[in-house]
């Protein structure tokens, strides 16, 4: 067993584990943050997506012990309370969910994808980029389109920050 | 239309919980005092099982339980049935094999469940699985139908000698051949209709957990026919008495038929949570998923297509054996039966067809029902066929469909089913004018400079859904009804609650079947909950497969909101001292027609509830329910034409444009029937162009994970062109016809089409992976 000690969401937060514990079950058993959700043994799938420490992270790649220290966001973190965050704005609008098991790890690698691409994204590169996550429902069609229309959204707010720094 | 009403592009209500994480899947379950399960599966693909010693395993840190399929049998835990009767042409009753949750003599394929464990931790239960020990003597496995029927083949189950299921027929099989005997043409075709693994999303799970006290059982499953397994569980495997036992299927992952069958896990857990005293949770990895969820096509047929001089077909004579693996699953019968075979006219006026179907036993998974199931074996096959019957003629592929078009109505095939409705000629000018089939050439001859060889191909497709008059199944074999239920219940404050026996695993009917009752009451989408998946709650179901949850589903809501108008009518009549006739509800309110006279919605449901002032006699309250049986399939249908670019070097297909053309009938939401024809052309693209479940001689499954099996991903895809025509479906009170399948049943003959036309051949097999495309090229070279 291993104490792990780790930043979710906001909040601190520790516990003892298995040192075979993945990332993923830590959050899901130890944590009850069930959003993060495990869709295959091979990290093929991309359903369990989470941000450490600002990068997307396949959460069933890593031990819990790895990540002690980190801080961790998980879909459950995502919104600003209520306010949904652009890209989960966009992946209702766009209709770009059905079944919603693939969901919370498509809309975190799409937010990376978008924080890595301030100079905005394209059809080709997205549908590139997207190739860690599997989805069965959608054709990917609609997360496409949703994942496009967030960078923009995002590149807008971004701009508008920008000014008022300014 | 209102802005939430049928017809409206509504943003989904469930979405919410989905985007934020707050969906609640099976394995997000958790009661007080939860085990965890894990199966030791069958490493063989036929053998003998000699002896199980699981006093190691019962030692093990953490192991509660270590329990074998006799243990099972002798607490009178019953066989796996198929629920559909089919007969061979000569009488006999189809040959169904044992099937026990628990394997007890004999496992007949890799993956086979022989022993569960229940134990503190999952990681716990894997530990002690891996040292149960079994001792196995290995028989001779066949993975392919067409071996397992030739003689000396391994015997698979004592029931079905030479491995054959039932030898079954439909059509007339002299006119047929006449038909062929006096063609002025015949198109003879081998059709291969590959092995494909659903994979829906979320992996197959179960809570299992008994309550002592109560002596009740509740299964948490991933369902999508919870009330389903609840009668199958009950009435055939002696689980528990059906007031006994609860089933609830919540937010479900995906199904695409792979999660309509009881499966032994389910039943394993209940049954080991009794005996262990412990609630029992047991959730797949992937590999266990396609090692046992079941499978689905797998179809092997020769088809022969009889010409006039004039092009028309004048007969179709058809031979398929069917692999339906290593047992019967629940509905793995009716697929290649009645699920297929008529279809074979397809949207053709051909007046003579006949179709043999062998079905037969292998050392494989069971294979069963997956999107489209039967309808996308019978589309590849025609439209494969016709492609090839138009290259041989040596006329426009488009022109020959036109001209065999079925074009008035009702219309009746030689092989059961009567369309009722359809205009196949606007689907093809739909999808001609949308792809520019006209401009094709010159693309063709741009892709030349750059050195890839482009094809165009299409597909006309009609599928049979919304299954079915229940009267018509029952003559035809099946067990059970195929109606379905709503109950629709008023709140007091005019709120509302529509319970339904249709079931939600990504299909969006939180929001549609809302937008349904929002149409008629005025209602907002956010004052009308649907419930649905669970058996205390909702009395009977029939759940959700083959595209009926609109056409049926929402044809028995739509009888009850009949009921409820015509109560909320009466009662705003007495209230207005009006006329029962003469009130229309409009905005939210009822009134007398052409008059300002109202009574707002919520104030004739709290009228309803005070009772205070009612016509007299009538009941307080405001709740109807309904069972709708639909009176007739519904039948969709429409064009997809799919353009590809080969690279020769590589063999590389790329899709670079497909189109899609449907004729649902009516369209309650249309952003989520374009979004059901988006994921249905990937399963179909996936089918063509990158899926095949493939067994090695010994009966290994060789692509049992996502490094093997290729699951179609974003980069593997275009975006997709749709469009909808619509003659609506007379046979419903709403006009739906249906969209779940129409994707993955059009899809693969255009594509497998575009591919042959790209590379100037006959045939190709799917999946048409580069390495087989690439040789393909190679051999029409030399």
């Amino acid at each position: 067993m291993s104490d792990v000690s780790l930043m979710v969401n906001g909040r601190r937060v520790s516990g003892a584990a298995e040192d075979r514990t993945l990332l993923v079950h830590f959050l899901r058993e130890n944590l009850g943050l069930t959003g993060t959700h495990v869709g295959c043994d091979t990290s093929q799938c991309g359903a369990c997506v989470v941000h450490v420490d600002g990068k997307a992270v396949k959460s069933c790649t890593m031990l819990a012990v790895q990540a002690s220290g980190s801080s961790i966001v998980t879909i459950e973190g995502l919104a600003n309370g209520a306010d949904l965050h652009p890209v989960q704005a966009a992946f209702k609008e766009h209709h770009g969910l059905q079944c919603g098991f693939c969901t919370p790890g498509m809309i975190m690698a799409a937010t990376d994808m978008i924080n890595r691409h301030p100079e905005g994204l394209d059809e080709a590169t997205v549908r590139a980029e997207l190739e860690g996550n599997i989805c069965r429902c959608t054709g990917y069609h609609n997360i496409v389109k949703a994942i496009l229309a967030a960078s923009k959204t995002m590149a807008k707010g971004a701009k508008g920050k920008a000014k008022q720094a300014a | 239309m209102g802005i939430e009403g049928v017809g409206a592009r509504v943003a989904r209500k469930e979405d919410k919980r989905f985007i934020t994480g707050a969906g609640r899947y099976v394995d997000d379950m958790v009661v007080p005092g939860m085990k965890h399960a894990a199966f030791v599966r069958s490493p063989h693909a036929h053998a003998q099982i000699k002896k199980i010693d699981v006093k190691r395993a019962q030692a093990m840190p953490g192991v509660i339980g270590v329990l074998t399929g006799k243990e099972l049998k002798a607490d009178g835990i019953g066989n796996l049935i198929c629920g559909w009767m089919i007969h061979s042409k000569d009488g006999s009753p189809m040959k169904m094999g044992a099937w026990s949750p628990l394997a007890v003599d004999k496992v007949r394929y890799v993956g086979d469940a022989v022993v569960v464990v229940v134990a503190e931790t999952k990681g716990q239960a894997r530990d002690a699985a891996e040292a149960v020990e079994i001792t196995y003597k290995e028989l001779k496995a066949v993975v392919e139908a067409t071996k397992a029927l030739e003689k000396g083949a391994p015997q698979i189950h004592a029931e079905a000698e030479n491995n054959l299921i039932f030898d079954w027929e439909i059509g007339d099989a002299k006119a047929t051949d006449a038909a062929i005997k006096a063609a002025a043409h015949v198109t003879r075709m081998k059709i291969v209709n590959n092995r494909l693994v659903p994979n829906a999303m979320e992996p197959r799970a179960a809570l299992g957990h008994y309550d002592k006290a109560e002596d009740h059982y509740t299964c948490w499953t991933t369902s999508q026919n919870p009330h389903v397994a609840r009668l199958v569980m009950s009435a055939f495997y002696n689980v528990a008495p059906e007031n006994k036992l609860r089933v609830i299927a919540p937010d479900v992952g995906g199904g695409f038929g792979s999660k309509i069958y009881i499966y032994p896990e389910e039943i394993v857990c209940l049954w080991a949570s009794k005996k262990t005293g412990v609630p029992v949770k047991w959730v797949a990895d992937r590999t266990e998923s396609f090692l046992s969820d079941a499978h689905g096509r797998d179809h092997v047929s020769t088809v022969e297509m009889a010409f006039d001089k004039n092009n028309r077909i004048t007969g179709l004579k058809v031979d398929t054996i069917a692999n339906l693996g290593a047992y019967m699953s629940l509905f793995s019968s009716c697929v290649p039966t009645y699920l297929y075979a008529t279809l074979l006219s397809g949207q053709y006026d051909i007046p003579a067809i006949h179709a043999n179907v062998r079905t037969v036993y292998t050392n494989t998974a069971p294979v069963d029902a997956y999107r489209g199931a039967g309808r996308p074996e019978a589309t590849y096959l025609l439209e494969r066929t016709m492609e090839a019957a138009a290259r041989e003629l040596g006329v426009s592929p488009a022109e020959l469909r036109r001209k065999n078009f079925i074009t008035s109505f009702p219309h009746q095939t030689p092989v059961i089913m009567n369309y009722d409705a359809g205009d196949y000629g606007a689907s093809l000018d739909a999808a001609m004018k949308a792809s520019d089939y006209a401009g094709f050439a010159k693309r063709k001859a741009a892709a030349a400079k750059k050195g890839l060889l482009r094809g165009i191909g299409m597909s006309c497709y009609i599928e049979a859904c919304g299954i079915a008059p229940s009267a018509a199944v029952g003559s035809l074999g099946a067990g059970v009804g195929l109606w379905e239920s709503a109950e629709v219940r008023v709140n007091a404050v005019g709120t509302i609650e529509v319970l339904t026996g249709s079931h939600s695993h990504g299909q969006g009917h939180e929001t549609t079947f809302a937008q349904l009752v929002n149409q008629r009451f005025g209602v907002p989408i956010d004052s009308v909950s649907i419930v649905h998946g669970d058996t205390d709650k909702v009395q009977m179901g029939m759940g959700t497969y083959g595209s009926r949850s609109g056409a049926v589903g929402m044809s028995a809501i739509s009888k009850a909101l009949d009921k409820v108008e015509a109560k909320a009518k009466k009662i705003a009549a007495h209230l207005l001292e009006a006329d029962e006739g003469d009130i229309v509800i409009e905005n939210g309110a009822l009134k007398v027609a052409g008059t300002d006279k109202n009574v707002p919605w919520f104030q004739v449901a709290l009228a309803a509830y005070t009772a205070h002032n009612l016509p007299a006699g009538m009941e307080p309250g405001l709740k109807e329910t309904a069972f709708y049986d639909p009176s007739n399939f519904t039948f969709p249908a429409g064009c997809y034409i799919c353009e590809v670019e080969i690279e020769p070097e590589t063999g590389t297909t790329e899709v670079v444009q497909f189109v899609a053309a449907d004729d649902f009938g009516n369209i309650i939401n249309p952003m989520i029937v374009e979004g059901q024809v988006h994921g249905g052309i990937a399963q179909g693209i996936g089918q063509a162009l990158l899926e095949g479940a493939h067994y090695d001689a010994s009966g290994q499954l060789l692509t049992a994970s996502y490094m093997d099996y290729t699951m179609p991903r974003a980069g593997d895809l275009p975006s997709f062109k749709v469009s909808t025509s619509n003659t609506p479906c007379p046979g419903n009170p709403l006009g739906i016809k249906g969209c779940g399948e129409a994707g993955a049943i059009g899809s693969p003959p255009a594509v497998i089409n575009a591919i042959t036309d790209a590379i100037g051949i006959a045939d190709i097999a799917m999946p048409a992976s580069p390495p087989t495309v690439w040789a393909a090229i190679r051999a029409a070279k030399h």
